[in-house]
């Protein structure tokens, strides 16, 4: 890969100075940014780890919810937010291979936005706020479409703050070699309704999908979206699957997610 | 260039090394320690599994200067203080969990973090572990039962035959 | 036995514990003071004309030794092809030039075009940059049916066509067999695609070339399956350099499965390389890199017939297969689609007319080779198939409709109609003992369990044979081989009685160092641990043709087993000396010569010592020394065959296929080391599984590979696979050679994958989709469910 300056800020004031300067990029776990620094596609001229900032590390459960740290390793937060968030824990668990969870975190996740990531999907379906340097961001705001995200120039994910619902329950179907979401579906009930985030299967990224969320806010069952379709046009279509397929898959996973989360 | 310094092996180690320096590379070329390999490019096989301060980590998807002052162990320093086979690596031996041996010290490394976090796990929790990484030569049957097998559990049932 | 392991023991391997310790040399590993490093520039599209290159910026950079091109290899040869095959109409198979380096043309994505070699692989990368190539794209020929077509682009203009050789085997039965079909009861057509996988051994291939200039002495490091096949094809053929001057080291190799059989442009480069520079130069793989330039294997389309009469008897099969070539023909390349694979279209069966035809295409492709198996898992999937969906069609088991068309025991040997002659088998033996097993008889309850959940299982059965131990050489030399196939052993028994056997053959991961060793302790009726096995490296080792095609313990062994003959032999005479008794009485029995009914006896280490200070030796008779080669050709293939069951279930929601269990009752013959054949099989099982489930090498409309790293190209991983059912009690030894093996490195990938798509057809039909009776290999999620909707 291209060489690149190196620098690792212990805190966000000075990662924020850093990320300032030109050609700058963050690194937070890395493990999706480094293999594409290998194939040149990305070709930083300094790179700011994010992963040595003490105040963006941990999980804390809280008034409001659950507040994770940007920079906590996927594995962490498998381990430490099971007892308030079973399903965002699952899910974080289920994030690459053991290796990726220790490296991985999710505010990397989150600002590079993959449209097969697993994270985009708890964070839309949670109704989390995407804490920045600057500003709290709503999910649905935030997300942008494929690799897209409403994260400014110089701005970086610091904390993630997850609403914990009702009921929850997330179902990936693996793309068979990557290990990415082929599709994935995170269901959450809340007191105000249920919300379903869909990962992996549309060129526009994670989206919900609203009609099941009406269907299934009226009545929590897998047999209340049976009549439901979605089409397969936009959806993402490569040798893995087709648009229909992964249409198809919209809505098996979400049946078998709202019947994980009853 | 940039000096940088770790634990590796229980030993304090310093090199040169640029930014885009992997951590398996300044293994294998700054410190000699070719145990860890490399066998692709998008982090998907695991052949370069060591631990960082404990953790399980593709040393390939890791820049040595983002590890600066952890501890890192590599398959090097797997065995016994009297240089004998660790239980984890005589199991490998005993059950024929190797073939061409390249995926080995990944696959040793990987049980090795599992079995630290889980002394006993289900035949399903060894083989979702290892879900990161690739053998191409065992089929992982071997390879499964070595893990139990060194977790102390009766693996005489999961005979090939 | 000999208490260290002789042969039956699943004796542990030695070699496990270097590598279990990160103590294994691989090329990889290898770096010699002063090296250069190697980044080849490789072509993006998949053909076009190459009209200019540009060198001069990148050798401007920092660090660059010189940028090489085609210009440079102006007076070398290209990368030789290894068989010639002869179309059905007797002229030679059309055999394009294959550049080191490409010459005015690319072929693939991934061809070769430049070579930067700098002091630092990363210099070089960043120098690789600065090389201005100027290309013009031309139309790629990828489909191999539209590759035939008159107005087709030709990959290589100097051929008259895309086909590099239409086949017939056995082309005097075409008639007859033709006959055959009209006379049927029942034809079963089956059109399918063998699909096109990438071998990916763990380790990517590596070479490092050094050059010793006051000598002329050449080294050549690589990850070769057969480093004396590389220094013979390399030294002769492409760089002009006698054997004496060239060396060829294949270290510790992190598997082959084929891949590493073949000799590669960048091996001649970097030895070529090193003596223009006068420095040692290193290319190491990437794993993408891998994709674009390892030989890939199968991608086969074929239809096939199966013609039965109204007893249900297989009267003859005829298939029509399209074999693509890729856009180079690589070492064994025309070999794999005709005799590795028209050869074992009887399969188990007493099929008396066969014909196969196959045509062989170029495309702007990555070049395809043998891959575990080789042609053989193309025809075993085929004639597998088709049988099953015959017994679908008849409406009987497809159990019952193979056993009554198996060859029966009391009829080895067998002439096949398609040239080879099996010395032994029982394939009833190895159906009763898969479906004892595999519990076939608990099936159906197991199905309604699975029913009940709302998923469909089903079993699926295959029987397989195959032609391994590769092979007797004269016949090879009749077929178009190019090179002899015998192996080679030297074995050096030391004076102090420890001995250092030398083989030709080369292993992987194969763990000859354990198993050939059992075959000398069992044989003198020594301790294993007194015997060194020495592999891989062409300056201390005899000639040898390497190790594919299951062949090493079958060729390899029996060499060695031949050249321990001629040690015990030279020993006996030794002792009967010391004795003062007759050659003739003399007994060896666990490492010690006894004169035959006396209690006279003479220890291993007292005649070896004898051999080496020969104070009281008789010197007219005989030469001092205890050291032995021999050559060992077989006068026939080895036939190892099976029955696979494959039991699954398919998620009929998303069409998610999982194997719930897999069975393999082999017939290897003997068995030298159970551990290692067990081994062996469960390897080669994730690997035909892979194929049948997951594998695929897919190439896009502007032959842009889309299946390019381990993101897209699916392995199989441990939690895909179950644990194993294998079992290998039933035997009958090979006939031919000194140990009765057949050999088991291939089995395991080739019965495999028509167990499991037979299996999933099973599921699909027994859930009552009837109309459903072929699904294309792989068996992905998405191919299931496009299926069944």
């Amino acid at each position: 890969m291209q060489n690149f300056e190196f620098v690792k800020p212990s805190s966000i004031a000075d990662a924020v100075a850093a990320l300032g300067q030109e050609g700058a990029v963050a690194l937070s776990g890395g493990q999706t940014l480094i293999p594409t620094m290998k194939q040149r596609l990305n070709t930083p001229d300094l790179l700011v780890s994010l992963t040595g900032i003490a105040e963006m590390k941990g999980v804390c459960h809280g008034e409001g919810g659950l507040l994770i740290g940007a920079a906590t390793p996927h594995a962490v937060v498998a381990a430490d937010a099971a007892a308030h968030y079973p399903a965002l824990a699952a899910l974080a668990g289920g994030i690459g291979d053991p290796a990726v969870r220790s490296r991985g975190t999710i505010g990397g996740s989150l600002a590079n936005n993959d449209p097969s990531a697993c994270y985009p999907s708890a964070a839309l379906a949670s109704g989390a706020t995407i804490v920045t340097n600057r500003r709290s961001i709503a999910a649905d705001d935030y997300f942008q479409g494929m690799f897209a995200t409403a994260l400014e120039d110089g701005e970086i994910i610091t904390e993630v703050r997850f609403p914990i619902p009702q009921q929850a329950a997330y179902v990936k179907f693996n793309q068979p070699a990557s290990r990415f979401a082929l599709t994935g579906v995170f269901v959450a009930r809340f007191g105000s309704g249920v919300r379903v985030a869909i990962t992996g299967a549309s060129n526009d990224g994670v989206f919900r999908w609203t009609e099941a969320e009406t269907a299934l806010s009226a009545n929590f069952a897998p047999s209340a979206i049976e009549g439901l379709s979605l089409s397969g046009d936009g959806m993402i279509s490569d040798l893995h699957g087709s648009g229909d397929y992964r249409a198809h898959l919209c809505k098996v996973l979400t049946k078998r997610a709202v019947m994980a989360a009853g | 260039m940039a000096k940088v310094t770790m634990t590796v092996n229980g030993k304090t180690v310093s090199g040169e090394v640029e930014g885009r320096t992997l951590l398996s590379t300044f293994l294998r070329d700054g410190l000699g320690l070719t145990g860890t390999h490399v066998g692709c490019d998008t982090s998907q096989c695991g052949a370069c599994t060591v631990h960082v301060d404990g953790k399980q980590v593709k040393g390939c998807t890791v820049f040595a200067m983002d590890v600066a002052g952890a501890e890192v162990r590599t398959i090097e320093g797997m065995a016994n203080a009297d240089g004998s086979l660790s239980r984890i690596q005589q199991a490998f031996q005993d059950h024929h969990g190797l073939q061409c041996g390249f995926c080995t010290p990944g696959m040793v490394m990987a049980a090795a973090s599992l079995l630290a976090v889980n002394p006993k796990p289900s035949e399903a929790e060894v083989r979702h572990h290892l879900e990161g990484n690739i053998c191409r030569c065992t089929g992982y049957h071997n390879i499964v039962k070595a893990v139990l097998a060194a977790s102390g559990q009766d693996v005489s049932q999961i005979a090939a035959e | 036995m000999p208490k260290d392991g002789g042969i039956g023991a699943s004796t542990k391997r030695r070699e496990d514990v270097r590598f279990l310790t990160g103590k294994g040399r691989y090329t990889d590993d290898i770096n010699i003071r002063g090296q250069a490093y190697a980044w080849f520039i490789r072509s993006d599209v998949a053909h076009g004309k190459i009209n200019s290159i540009n060198t001069a910026a990148a050798e401007a950079m920092p660090g660059v030794a010189k940028v090489f091109t085609a210009a440079d290899f102006a007076g070398v040869g290209g990368i030789p092809c290894g068989w010639q095959v002869t179309d059905r109409f007797g002229k030679p198979m059309q055999e394009p030039k294959h550049p080191v380096l490409a010459d005015g043309k690319v072929r693939h994505v991934g061809d070769p075009i430049a070579v930067v070699v700098a002091d630092t692989l990363e210099q070089a990368r960043d120098a690789a940059e600065a090389v201005e190539i100027d290309i013009t794209q031309l139309p790629p020929v990828l489909d191999m049916k539209a590759a035939l077509a008159a107005d087709a682009p030709k990959v290589h203009e100097e051929l008259t066509s895309n086909l590099c050789y239409d086949w017939g085997f056995v082309e005097e039965n075409k008639a007859a067999v033709e006959e055959a079909f009209k006379d049927a009861a029942h034809v079963t057509t089956l059109e399918l695609v063998n699909n096109r996988l990438v071998a990916n051994p763990m380790e990517p291939r590596v070479a490092v070339g050094d050059y010793e200039s006051h000598s002329g002495q050449h080294t050549l490091y690589t990850t070769s399956q057969n480093p004396h096949v590389i220094r013979l094809l390399m030294g002769a053929f492409v760089l002009g350099i006698p054997e004496h001057k060239l060396r060829v080291v294949a270290p510790d190799v992190g598997g082959g499965f084929g891949s590493k059989i073949y000799h590669y442009a960048e091996e001649a480069f970097v030895t070529f390389a090193a003596k223009t520079l006068g420095r040692p130069v290193k290319w190491t793989s990437s794993r993408s890199e891998a994709f674009i330039s390892d030989a890939q294997g199968r991608d086969h389309v074929t239809r096939i017939e199966l013609a039965l009469d109204a007893a249900n008897n297989f009267t003859a099969v005829r298939t029509e297969t399209y074999a693509n070539m890729g856009a180079y023909l690589s070492t064994f390349a025309p070999s794999i689609p005709t005799w590795l694979h028209g050869t074992l279209m009887a399969g188990n069966y007493r099929t008396p007319l066969i014909y196969v035809n196959v045509k062989a295409v170029f495309t702007n492709t990555v070049p395809v080779d043998a891959y575990r198996g080789a042609g053989r898992p193309e025809a075993t999937y085929q004639l597998e198939r088709v049988i099953d969906k015959a017994a679908r069609e008849l409406g009987v088991d497809p159990v019952a409709l193979r056993r009554q068309n198996f060859i029966q025991p009391d009829q080895f040997p067998y002439q096949t109609p398609v040239a080879v002659v099996y010395d032994t088998g029982n394939y009833t033996a190895t159906m009763d003992k898969l479906l004892e097993i595999s519990d076939h008889a608990g099936f159906a309850a197991r199905a309604a369990e699975s029913a009940a959940r709302g998923k469909w299982r089903g079993f699926g059965i295959a029987h397989y044979i195959e032609a391994c131990g590769i092979a007797p050489s004269n016949l090879v030399g009749q077929l178009g081989a190019r090179a002899g196939l015998y192996e080679s052993a030297t074995v050096r028994v030391n004076a102090t009685g420890s001995i250092s056997v030398y083989t030709g053959s080369h292993s992987h991961g194969q763990g000859h160092e354990t198993s050939f060793a059992q075959v000398v302790a069992e044989m003198i009726g020594l301790d294993a641990g007194q015997i060194e096995i020495v592999h891989g490296d062409t300056s201390n080792t005899p000639m040898g043709m390497g190790t594919y095609g299951s062949r090493s313990l079958a060729v390899g062994g029996s060499a060695i087993v031949k050249a321990t003959n001629k040690i015990i032999n030279k020993a006996k005479k030794i002792a009967a000396h010391l004795l003062e008794a007759s050659d003739s009485d003399i007994e060896l029995k666990d490492g010690k010569f006894t004169v035959a009914g006396t209690d006279k006896s003479v220890d291993w280490v007292g005649v070896t010592l004898a051999a080496y200070v020969p104070h009281n030796y008789p010197l007219e008779n005989m030469e001092p020394g205890l050291e032995e080669t021999a050559f060992y050709d077989p006068s026939n293939f080895t036939y190892p065959s099976g029955a696979y069951g494959c039991e699954v279930e398919v998620d009929p929601e998303t069409g998610k296929v999982d194997i719930l269990a897999f069975s393999a009752a082999d017939d290897f013959g003997n068995i030298v080391n159970p551990m290692i054949v067990e081994g062996q099989v469960q390897g080669g099982l994730a690997q035909g599984i892979g194929q049948a489930l997951m594998e695929n090498c897919v190439y896009d409309e502007n032959g842009q590979l889309l299946s390019g790293s381990f993101m897209d190209y699916a392995m199989p991983r441990a939690d895909d696979l179950p644990m194993f059912k294998v079992d290998h009690s039933c035997c009958t030894p090979c006939t031919h050679n000194p140990l009765g093996v057949k050999g088991c490195g291939e089995a395991g990938a080739i019965g495999s994958p028509p167990a499991v798509v037979n299996a999933v057809i099973d599921a699909i039909q027994r859930a009552g989709r009837t109309d459903i009776t072929h699904i294309d290999m792989p068996l992905t999620p998405s191919r299931v469910w496009s299926a069944l909707n």
